[in-house]
């Protein structure tokens, strides 16, 4: 049964009061497999993600976990999947010992496991420390060491790194990195950060407004339409809808939405930067900004959406 | 249900109560509110209405002397009952201005509160200006070697201080000629029977309404609180998206507050007996099986009322809405006798009232077990109801 998917998303709805927060959303996650769903606030990633772990039921559509669905499987489903919610806060005066004592009883496990997560996580220090006295990364590795518990088929992680330094975000990171190299689990999280998704999934679902804008690996996302290469500027006047229209005469040009700055994707920048400097300059034109670089995921969602990942 | 499942469902409710007790005890705040702060108030209250004032009655003494000559006093040394006693038992003040000098006993009497005496000695004229002024009460005065009184019989005032001073006076004969169809006559033995023992006093009263209102409080805050703001701290999400079992989350969290609530009843009752000698004069079965049935009740509502709610605010309210009606009507610290006759069959059916009449009949009015059980069931009921509606709607997430 190797190809049986561990996650089978298929064609699945929510809408809340007045908002159509998942519009139709299908796929599947086989074992093994690392896969971020990307996109900015409000795409309805901690949707999608609570109808995954039977916190939420989609209106329409179905969710299968391990070719089963949640009613009636609660409780061995519950044994299989561990996962952090977007933001949990736990009990204040509560050492981090006692918080994972509490947890791992919920699993019927015991002082031993505690320890070893202890160390995973590198709480070591703090196992005396009430949550509440935790920093913000310390409070995220504890949740994540909770999620970890259950030695998790599935883990599902809602924004795990969110609103963390970048050293916390590292640390998170490397976490994860040796647990994709020493275990099995199929990993799914949820980010705004490209980097995230980039380092940390093979496979990247980009998600918006309720729906997959595109999917794959990292380089089939980024190498496809024309190039791996983007030159981002801004030129001085900008808005003028005659400058516009001469440089997109020439070039292939996504603007982002409030139209100041201009992407052009590119495989050559050796040729094609030349070009664009001469066309601004028989047009007059005075740049403001100007950046080359590899594409990245952010540039791919502007050029879809007209809009950056992380405002 | 096999072995190995069983002990696993141990382990959690052990947990789950482990964690939350943890959770409350570590609050100094708790601590304070819930076990200190009602034996700071029985005390403050039980002292300030339990002790009575002292008593201060004044009384005309005649001198017999003032009116005869210094000398024949002086010659016949024949001093006199009144003086005699005075000058021995009182403390004697000298009167200043050139007022007559003051004497003064104090009987001390645990039981009735303290009464003062303050003899002052005058004329029957200067005497019977003053009684008519309601200075005094009574006037003391001695003929062949025998104490008259002289006072109104109508006067409830003057004849306690009559009987007092009878008393002190002539401390081998009753003031009136007691006859008992049981004991003999001897006068020795009719004391007083004060009606301040044990169980009368306000002390007996507020004690048990202090209980029923610590169980009240602390079910009804610490509990909706715990569940209010796990949820919306999405603790309760986390947990449930767990093995855990749903009804031991809502059992650990009861089971916390009934061993809280003991704590802090039996403190308050040790303290009230350490200081005020209270007592419990039925059932200790019936008083557990009110305490618990009481703890369920509450519990039970403080569950329903906090089962879809996430915002502390809105609990809060609710709270409020249920616990100030019943702190006003169901007698915490006064008798609800005195609102409206209309009302009293409604008042008696609240839960508090129920809870602080039982516990009450049964610390004073010596209730035994089946004396409680009517309470106890409509309690236990209560407690039922409410906490399988809350189950049944309660939001986990
Ligand atoms: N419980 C809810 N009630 C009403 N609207 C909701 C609820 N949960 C999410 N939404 C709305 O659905 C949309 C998607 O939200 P969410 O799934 O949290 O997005 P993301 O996690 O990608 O930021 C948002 O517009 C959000 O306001
Ligand atoms: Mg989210």
């Amino acid at each position: 049964m190797k190809n049986e998917p561990v996650i089978d998303v298929r064609n699945v709805h929510k809408s809340f009061k007045n908002v159509y927060a998942v519009k139709g959303i299908d796929f599947k996650i086989f074992k093994g497999q690392s896969v971020a769903l990307l996109g900015p606030n409000g795409a309805g990633k901690t949707t999608l993600m609570e109808m995954i772990e039977g916190i939420q039921k989609p209106d329409t559509g179905d969710i299968f976990i391990n070719g089963r669905k949640w009613k009636g499987n609660e409780r061995d489903l519950h044994r299989i999947i561990g996962l952090s919610l977007q933001e949990t806060r736990f009990i204040d005066r509560l050492t981090v010992t006692e918080t994972l004592k509490l947890f791992a009883a919920f699993y019927e496990l015991g002082q031993a496991r505690v320890d070893e997560i202890t160390r995973i996580i590198g709480l070591d220090e703090k196992t005396r420390s009430y949550v509440v006295n935790l920093s913000g990364g310390q409070r995220q590795r504890l949740a994540l060491g909770i999620a970890l518990l259950n030695n998790p088929q599935i883990l599902l992680l809602d924004e795990p790194t969110t609103g963390l330094d970048p050293n916390a975000r590292r640390e998170i990171w490397s976490i994860l990195g040796s647990l994709k190299k020493h275990s099995q689990t199929s990993l799914v999280l949820t980010t705004h950060y490209m980097e995230e998704a980039e380092r940390l999934c093979e496979r990247i679902i980009i998600i918006d407004k309720g729906q997959i804008l595109k999917q794959g690996t990292l380089a089939q996302l980024v190498e496809e339409n024309n190039g791996d290469k983007v030159i981002e500027f801004a030129i001085e006047e900008s808005g003028t809808a005659i400058h516009r229209q001469r440089l997109e005469s020439e070039f292939q040009i996504v603007w982002d939405d409030n139209g100041d700055k201009g992407f052009i994707t590119l495989s050559r920048i050796e040729n094609q930067l030349p070009e664009f400097l001469n066309v601004l300059n028989r047009n007059n034109l005075r740049l403001r900004h100007l950046e080359c670089r590899r594409k990245t995921l952010d540039d791919v969602f502007t050029s879809m959406t007209g809009r950056r990942l992380s405002e | 249900m096999n072995k190995a499942d069983r002990w696993i469902h141990q382990k959690q409710l052990i947990q789950l109560i482990s964690a939350h007790f943890k959770e409350v005890t570590r609050q100094p705040a708790v601590i304070f509110w819930g076990i200190i702060f009602p034996i700071l108030m029985a005390l403050g209250l039980g002292i300030a209405f339990t002790r009575q004032p002292d008593i201060v009655r004044h009384v005309a003494v005649i001198e017999e002397n003032a009116d005869k000559s210094a000398e024949i006093a002086e010659n016949e040394k024949t001093e006199s009952l009144i003086d005699h006693f005075l000058e021995t038992h009182a403390s004697k003040t000298a009167g200043s201005d050139g007022r007559p000098p003051q004497y003064k006993i104090t009987l001390t009497d645990e039981k009735l509160g303290n009464t003062t005496f303050i003899f002052t000695k005058t004329d029957w004229r200067h005497a019977m200006v003053r009684l008519k002024r309601g200075n005094i009460g009574i006037i003391m005065d001695e003929k062949n070697g025998r104490i008259q009184y002289h006072f109104d019989p109508s006067n409830t005032d003057a004849h306690f201080s009559y009987l007092k001073l009878s008393k002190i006076f002539n401390p081998n004969s009753a003031p009136y000629e007691v006859t008992s169809d049981q004991e003999t006559p001897d006068q020795k033995s009719v004391s007083v029977r004060p009606l301040t023992v044990p169980g009368t006093r306000y002390i007996d009263f507020l004690v048990p309404g202090l209980m029923a209102m610590g169980i009240m409080m602390s079910c009804m805050w610490g509990m909706s609180y715990g569940m209010i703001d796990k949820r919306a701290k999405k603790l309760l999400r986390r947990m449930v998206a767990t093995p855990m079992k749903k009804s031991y989350f809502l059992i650990s969290l009861m089971t916390v507050r009934i061993a809280m609530n003991l704590i802090e009843c039996t403190l308050l009752f040790f303290v009230a007996w350490l200081v005020f000698n209270i007592t419990i004069q039925g059932s200790v079965a019936g008083l557990l099986a009110i305490f618990l049935a009481g703890n369920i009740a509450f519990g039970g509502i403080a569950i329903f009322i906090s089962c879809r709610t996430d915002n502390t605010e809105i609990g809060n309210g609710l709270v409020n809405a249920v616990v100030m009606p019943m702190m006003v009507l169901s007698g915490v610290f006064f008798s609800y006798h005195n609102f409206p006759d209309w009302s009293i069959p409604f008042i008696q059916k609240l839960p508090l009232t129920l809870l602080t009449d039982g516990l009450r009949s049964i610390f004073i009015e010596g209730a035994g077990f089946a004396g409680v059980m009517f309470p106890t069931a409509v309690l236990l009921s209560i407690g039922i109801c409410f906490f399988s509606v809350g189950l049944r709607f309660f939001r986990w997430h």
